[in-house]
């Protein structure tokens, strides 16, 4: 009889351990393993690249201060989330994203495709003071990243590490990190090569202080390729299907 | 059903024929002391952070004081260093009890998983103060930090499941099943979901193994089950000792203790994949977790029929005894979080509940309701016996917090049901030309008022756990409160019950 079977495991505690350990596996394995396997998980899009090394470092920033806390970058396909924040997220937009921050609450609106919607200027005056662009605004301020700057000497160890756990980094992109760290934030700067090896990717005067690379620059370049990496001109809804 | 020996011997009764064994209740002192602190830091952390959404002022304009560094802060001080410390306290507690043995490993060991515990507590609060956290949600302690609290871990695995090997008692309590289930799991999901590749060795930045859509459901995995087994599972096991003692009545049933064990234990696993609704990560995996969380609501309410009947014949004694209070209140606040977490499971449901601050309303009314208040049960049970007092320095004030508190859970959850769904009808209504009616910040606007009496709520909760310490640190000195009917102050083999307060 079952209980008497079930009187075995209570009485020894290693049967016990070894039965809870099975009953817990089996889950997790069934659901997390084909995720890994199954090749439609993350059907391939155009466009989906590495991030800059000062959008990594960006990104670096907004998961020290906690943004994902309010912030989500996972856009539902609901008409109304279609229409207020754009294209519904597909898998592929963060396969480069370690860890994902497709966050799960809203207090402040959805960021994945951020992008381009406000120009670096606003994006100065809101991290610095956020009410004085959105009144009602809830969200904390963060001045001190004007004033911060950024340290570009060893980054190219953040893009190595990344590219033991999987992001198609180069040996070339490695090596540029540093230089290309400051050229996109440097509105003098040659940044052909760093546009070759990043498309898309925000350039200039980031953070109206061209003298030095902070913080700020560091956000605003990350905040300028959310959602920006894939044009949906080129692809049909039906070609997005899963 | 009738309960079997068993349930009845484990539940034990110090027999004085049985010879005396010397317990290790060092380390559950200072385990009992370091849960009420942590409570008290972790509820005012909260209520701080509930004040910031409604007054962005108090954000301070400092980098270390915003609501994003704060706020795992306060669910690390909550979940792990509250509730954790609370596990430690029973768990070490209730395995020697059950098991009518000392603590295995000897007097440093046990000292040395307390200590190495509150190490990681600070590790991981200092770190997210000053910015370092690996952005998981409940997991945001860098990897440095992760290493640590594997040591520890292991540290308390051996004592816990040591000690239950050289127990006296045949049979293993059922209360001792749910805290090996919670130790074990824990570490399966902590390894799991911790995997990184550090930058340097000699700096705190790592990244994640996992990317993008499989790091989402690893991270949920993980997530979810840190309720199912840190949070459901570990005071479960609290329930199984505490409410048959304090009721003095055997648990209801033996064979549902079995059942619903095995069947909570393989359910919750699959549950993951239901914070996930709507997104990229593929349909047959959501559909499998709503499925799974559905079919959770069985063994859930299963664990609840079992605490609540366990008071069978001895109903009477809540009205005369404000702890038991707390512990039935908490099962009766259990078995609604896991009707509503079933339910928020539903995809449907879940398009509308998905973001918003009703999700936060169902973690606080299972963590505030059920964690919270079984725990300060427990707490309120266990001071007295390991400071070998007769009883609480006032039943009155434990009356006290118990209403404060309640209330306070009442206007929390209340505040997030408005502000959760009114918000999410408010980002889907469109106006009568269609239209978009509410722009984003609208709707922030109008959770003002909620975000308000949530945080009174957070308030009111403090105030009933500063009361609790008051009360403890009365009971510790050894003081007694002159008031009608307290235990303490009836003659010895008195009548307990009196009118109520």
């Amino acid at each position: 009889m079952a209980l008497n079977l079930h009187g075995k495991a209570e009485k020894h505690v290693t049967l016990l351990g070894a039965l809870i350990l099975v009953t817990i596996s089996i889950g997790g394995i069934v659901e997390i393993v084909p995720l890994h396997t199954i090749e439609s998980t993350i059907e391939p899009v155009d466009g989906v690249r590495p991030y800059t090394p000062l959008e990594l470092a960006g990104r670096n920033i907004y998961i020290r201060e906690g943004c994902y806390n309010c912030h989500s970058q996972m856009i539902r396909p609901f008409r109304d989330e279609v229409e207020r924040y754009g294209h519904y997220s597909l898998a592929a937009e963060s396969m480069y994203d370690h860890p994902f921050q497709w966050g799960s609450k809203r207090t402040g609106p959805d960021l994945a495709r951020v992008g381009g919607k406000y120009s670096n200027e606003w994006h100065v005056a809101h991290m610095v003071d956020p009410r004085s662009v959105v009144p009602e605004s809830i969200m904390p301020a963060y001045p001190f990243m004007l004033d911060r700057q950024i340290e570009t000497e060893g980054f190219g160890d953040h893009l190595r590490a990344l590219s033991i756990v999987g992001v198609p980094y180069t040996d070339e992109m490695i090596d540029a990190a540093e230089a290309d760290m400051a050229a996109q934030a440097d509105p003098n700067a040659d940044t052909r090569d760093l546009l070759a090896r990043y498309p898309r990717a925000a350039v200039g005067d980031l953070d109206g202080n061209p003298d030095e690379l902070t913080e700020m620059d560091a956000m605003i370049a990350y905040l300028q390729i959310l959602g920006r990496m894939v044009d949906f001109a080129d692809y049909t809804t039906e070609e997005l299907l899963q | 059903m009738t309960a079997s020996p068993v349930a009845v011997a484990g539940a034990g009764v110090d027999s004085p024929a049985q010879a005396r064994v010397a317990y290790n209740e060092e380390v559950v002192r200072l385990f009992t002391i370091a849960t009420v602190f942590w409570g008290v830091i972790a509820f005012a952390a909260g209520t701080f952070i509930a004040f910031q959404l409604a007054y962005p002022v108090l954000n301070l304009g400092l980098e270390w004081t915003t609501f994003g560094r704060l706020r795992p802060v306060h669910t690390s001080a909550a979940i792990f260093a509250f509730g954790g410390s609370a596990l430690f306290a029973t768990s070490l507690y209730v395995v020697q009890r059950t098991c009518k043995a000392t603590l295995f490993g000897g007097r440093y060991l046990a000292l040395f998983v307390f200590w190495g515990y509150q190490l990681f507590i600070v590790l991981a609060a200092s770190g997210y103060v000053l910015g370092i956290t690996q952005g998981r949600e409940y997991a945001e302690p860098e990897w440095y930090v992760d290493l640590w609290l594997t040591v520890v871990w292991v540290a308390y695995l051996v004592v816990f499941a040591g000690t239950i090997m050289r127990r006296k008692e045949p049979h293993i309590y059922v209360a001792n099943w749910f805290y090996l289930a919670f130790i074990l799991t824990i570490a399966v999901l902590h390894l799991g979901n911790n995997l990184a590749v550090p930058v340097s060795f000699f700096g705190a930045k790592s990244y994640s193994l996992f990317s993008g859509v499989q790091d989402a459901l690893t991270q949920w995995w993980y997530g979810h089950n840190a309720v199912g087994f840190f949070l459901t599972a570990g005071f479960l096991g609290i329930m199984y000792y505490f409410v048959p003692k304090r009721a003095e009545r055997p648990v209801y049933s033996y064979r549902l203790s079995i059942v619903h064990f095995w069947s909570l234990i393989f359910l919750y696993i699959w549950a993951g994949p239901h914070h996930l609704h709507y997104t990229a990560l593929p349909d047959w995996s959501q559909t499998l977790g709503m499925t799974f969380s559905l079919m959770l609501w069985m063994p859930s309410w299963g664990g609840m029929i079992n605490g609540i009947m366990t008071l069978s014949g001895a109903w009477d004694k809540l009205r005369t005894d404000p702890v038991l209070r707390f512990l039935v209140t908490s099962v009766g606040f259990y078995g609604m979080s896991t009707f509503e977490g079933p339910l928020m499971s539903i995809r449907q449901v879940n398009a509308l509940s998905h973001y918003t601050d009703w999700t936060v309303g169902h973690v606080h009314s299972g963590a505030l309701g059920w964690v919270a208040f079984v725990s300060f049960g427990a707490i309120y049970y266990l001071v007295p016996k390991l400071w070998k007092r007769r009883e609480l320095y006032s039943m009155k004030l434990v009356g006290y917090h118990f209403w404060i508190a309640t209330i306070g859970i009442v206007l929390y959850i209340t505040a997030m049901w408005v502000s959760g769904i009114m918000q999410g009808l408010m980002w889907r209504s469109y106006d009568e030309l269609g239209f978009l009616q509410f722009s984003f910040i609208e709707t922030v606007e109008a959770m003002h008022p909620f975000y308000v009496i949530r945080a009174l709520g957070g308030v009111l909760f403090l105030i009933g756990a500063l009361i609790m310490a008051y009360n403890l640190i009365r009971t510790i000195r050894g003081d007694v409160r002159r008031e009608a009917g307290h235990p303490a102050l009836a003659p010895a083999g008195g009548v307990r019950a009196q009118p109520a307060e």
